[in-house]
């Protein structure tokens, strides 16, 4: 109760959106929960067979697309706990996601010496499912192996030693070339062969799996990206729930007390380093199960696809999305598995000159706005505010795609908006660092390091209740 | 899994690396000569971050970009001068080939600078107003990494055709390689001398201006001790803008003596790898380090060569990442120690 008192009035008025949100989702109960959350899950589950004009990717299968954000949610997720929950920053991520991946390839491609799936203990039909423990068993071990000398380094050094191992990572697999095919990469990596009849000769998920659009059947409708996706949100839910039981378990208050302040938590008895190991394991894990996923995916693997820049994207998601919040980082996984994508086939202008001139219309609305902003701030009323906020960002946006649509009329250089992903993830990160350090939707501190129910205790009941009207 | 990993040990051991002792035995002298010239590289480019870490215990994770601004600053240097790239080297005589050269330098350096400084302004100056956390620093450092390498992949070629984009540049050669003396069987080529002469200029340059100037003296003093420094009348804020100029400069003359050795090396992406093996120099030597930088250029150049001959041509990039990773758990202080700054890992 004291705890209420002392929250200053113009806290409570600058709550968010995004709080308005929460709170309403902690406000519901268990069911109703599960009430909410079913039909969203149900609704994103068929949005890849019946795809919105807007949303679409044309060019490129939406299912695919979606697929590839079930496995950066994943990675993402896996991220988090290293990078969100213990505060350990970990820019060689794609290295687990590659030794994931390459532990499939490994098993089962016809390129690799060490394939079971020809006369071996692995049966084609069902190696991929056999291959994803193992996968992950074998990243996790990778952690454990990464982690174990390099977790005594902190903050920018852990970074580099890190970025060290995914690069090694990456150019053992180009160079040991009896083991992995070198830069060729292993082909014909087995996938779960579900379903197969004369239609679908691979199964569901084979990549020719092309899907039926004019078929009323979803489950011929779907291409084999859409599958993928399916699986991909199961394996996502999953994980959400053993990483959720996780944060709310001793080890999660653990992590949060490193991430916090690693002294401290050290003198008050936690265990830092076996608990940072637990991170590093876990989250490399994920990433694990994640780069298996993408093996059977694609049915091919070479070393090109775990560059480090990929990390770096990984990264960006964890930071965009909201470091240290499941939600948020899933949110931001779609991000950078989506606009690439989307932006490849955006074209905002249809001459260059209507794009020059749009752009000074932007920009003539962005100067407008800021000298509102710059005289007239006081005079605002708290949503008027929220709305010169909300269009700034929009014209800001709006203007930097404006900038490329007109741009990509030069000759040379960028061919589509979607060439341009990592110049925008940039200037995001940039940005995002200075305005908006806890990303888009910020973890709630106090409630991971109280734990919820204590927070809900000492903030959810402001009001003075009747003497025996409580339990 | 146990015999799939004994299996990996014995094709780790026999296929895939052969260890080529006799080989480095019989090349020592040429190794040790061309290390020593890539060391030298790797050197210029480790001050920048040792000198930025000294003041702002700040990896300054973009100085690679900053180094690749550098090259394309030399090229377009030279294409000012009148020179086009081609296959063959020009043959002017050595006077006006040394002063080509100075200008080339002066262009890289220039572009390099501002960037530098440039860089610092628009995304470290408003993090530290709000005081944002290390890890922020970094995440921002990344950004801008990304920003300044598409630029150049993907906006450059349209701003000014023939520049930048997905392939390296046709090189501007100014100098052909001729060997100019044999040392102990190692042969000494024009190029070596010109950079190895260069670098050690520029160290010793560097050295006396922090070591004895009154810029020098603020920058150590910040080091030391920021809020003392501030005390005393030493303005931060211009410290560090002199830090990033002088780091920049470094890496703009290091820039132009890499394409000077390796005329093709001038893409967008080329600046990664080499910065991060610039910032293990700057680690191996003790960062934070002015000489430590110098040395543990030195060292991983060499070591890098000495690599390269015993595990085979495609293992020099790990050499340097497990040089790195060795130093930073046995000795996270580096060789020489961090002399400016605190030990911290």
């Amino acid at each position: 109760m004291t705890d209420m008192t002392k929250t200053p009035v113009k806290n409570q008025d600058r709550h968010g959106l995004g709080d308005a949100i929460r709170d309403w989702w902690d406000g519901l109960s268990r069911p109703g929960q599960w009430a909410v959350g079913v039909p969203i899950i149900a609704v994103l589950a068929i949005l890849p067979l019946y795809p919105p004009p807007l949303i679409d990717t044309p060019g490129v299968s939406f299912g695919g697309v979606m697929a590839q954000f079930a496995m950066y949610a994943l990675i993402a997720i896996g991220l988090n706990v290293v990078v969100g929950q213990a505060g350990l920053l970990d820019l060689g991520y794609v290295g687990f996601y590659a030794v994931g991946a390459y532990t499939v390839g490994l098993l089962t491609s016809p390129n690799s010496p060490w394939n079971q799936t020809d006369g071996g203990w692995l049966n084609p039909s069902w190696a991929w499912l056999a291959c994803l423990p193992i996968a992950v068993a074998l990243t996790a071990f990778a952690g454990l192996v990464l982690g174990a000398p390099t977790l005594r380094l902190r903050g920018d050094y852990l970074a580099i030693v890190t970025l060290g191992f995914g690069e090694i990572v990456r150019l053992m697999a180009d160079n040991l070339e009896e083991l992995t095919n070198g830069s060729l990469g292993l082909s014909k990596i087995a996938y779960p062969q579900v379903g197969e009849s004369e239609a679908h000769p691979g199964g569901y998920f084979s990549p020719g799996n092309l899907g039926d659009p004019d078929s009323a059947n979803p489950l011929q409708r779907a291409n084999n990206g859409t599958w993928w996706f399916w699986l991909g949100m199961a394996l996502v839910v999953v994980v959400l729930l053993v990483i959720g039981n996780l944060e709310r378990s001793r080890v999660g208050r653990s992590w949060v007390a490193i991430r916090e302040d690693e002294d401290a938590a050290e003198i008050m008895g936690v265990p830092t380093f076996k608990f940072k190991l637990w991170a590093f394991v876990i989250g490399a894990s994920v990433g694990g199960l994640s780069g298996a996923m993408y093996a059977g995916q694609v049915t091919y693997v070479n070393p090109k696809q775990f560059d480090i820049i990929l990390s770096m994207l990984f990264l960006c998601a964890v930071v965009l999305g909201g470091s240290g919040n499941k939600l948020g980082v899933i949110v931001g996984a779609f991000l950078i598995a989506y606009l690439p994508m989307r932006l490849q086939s955006v074209q905002l202008v249809s001459s260059e000159s209507t794009g020059y001139l749009l752009l000074g219309l932007d920009i003539a609305l962005l100067v407008g706005l800021w000298l509102l902003w710059r005289w007239r701030r006081d005079a605002l009323g708290v949503w008027v505010r929220r709305g010169v906020i909300t269009v700034s960002i929009l014209a800001v946006v709006f203007g930097l795609l404006l900038l490329g649509s007109v741009l990509l009329y030069r000759k040379g250089g960028a061919q589509n908006l979607g060439d341009l992903k990592y110049l925008y993830f940039g200037i995001a990160l940039v940005v995002m660092m200075i305005l908006r350090p806890q990303g888009l939707f910020p973890v709630r501190q106090k409630l991971l390091t109280y734990g919820r129910q204590v927070y809900q205790a000492v903030v959810r009941k402001p009001a003075a209740e009747p003497i025996g009207a409580g339990r | 899994m146990t015999s799939a990993a004994s299996l990996g040990v014995t094709l780790l051991a026999e296929g895939s690396i052969d260890f080529n002792v006799s080989g480095v035995i019989d090349q020592f002298w040429r190794l040790t000569v061309d290390g020593l010239t890539y060391g030298s590289i790797y050197a210029l480019v480790a001050v920048g971050y040792t000198l930025v870490y000294g003041v702002l215990r700040l990896i300054n994770f973009a100085h690679s970009e900053i180094f690749m601004l550098g090259m394309f600053g030399t090229y377009v240097g030279l294409e000012l001068l009148g020179f086009a790239p081609s296959g063959n080297a020009y043959s002017q005589g050595v006077l006006l080939t040394v002063v080509y050269l100075g200008l080339a330098m002066l262009f890289g350096m220039l572009v390099s600078g501002i960037a530098a400084v440039g860089l610092e302004r628009v995304a470290y100056r408003p993090l530290r107003r709000r005081g944002a956390k290390p890890l922020a620093f970094l995440i921002t450092a990344i950004g801008m990494s990304f920003v300044i390498q598409e630029f150049v992949h993907y906006i450059l070629p349209k701003i000014k055709p023939g520049l930048g984009g997905s392939n390296a540049q046709t090189g501007i050669r100014l100098v052909e390689p001729k060997v100019q003396f044999t040392f102990l069987g190692a042969q000494v080529t024009n190029v070596a001398l010109v950079i190895f002469a260069a670098a050690i200029v520029l160290a010793v340059t560097t050295e006396i201006v922090i070591n004895r100037t009154k810029f020098g003296r603020a920058i150590r003093a910040v080091a030391q001790d920021p809020d003392t420094a501030t005390l005393m009348g030493v303005s931060r804020e211009r410290v560090i803008v002199l830090t990033f100029l002088i780091g920049g400069l470094l890496a703009g003359a290091a820039a132009m003596l890499y394409t000077l050795y390796i005329p093709t090396g001038i893409i967008f992406s080329g600046g990664f790898i080499l910065g991060i093996k610039a910032f293990s120099a700057a680690v191996l030597g003790g960062i934070g380090n002015l000489r430590g930088a110098l040395l543990g250029g030195m060292i991983l150049g060499v070591a890098e060569q000495y690599g390269q001959i015993l595990f085979g041509n495609e293992w020099r990039d790990v050499v340097a990442f497990v040089l790195l990773v060795t130093v930073l758990m046995f000795r996270p202080t580096g060789i020489l120690g961090e002399s400016l700054g605190r030990a911290r890992a």
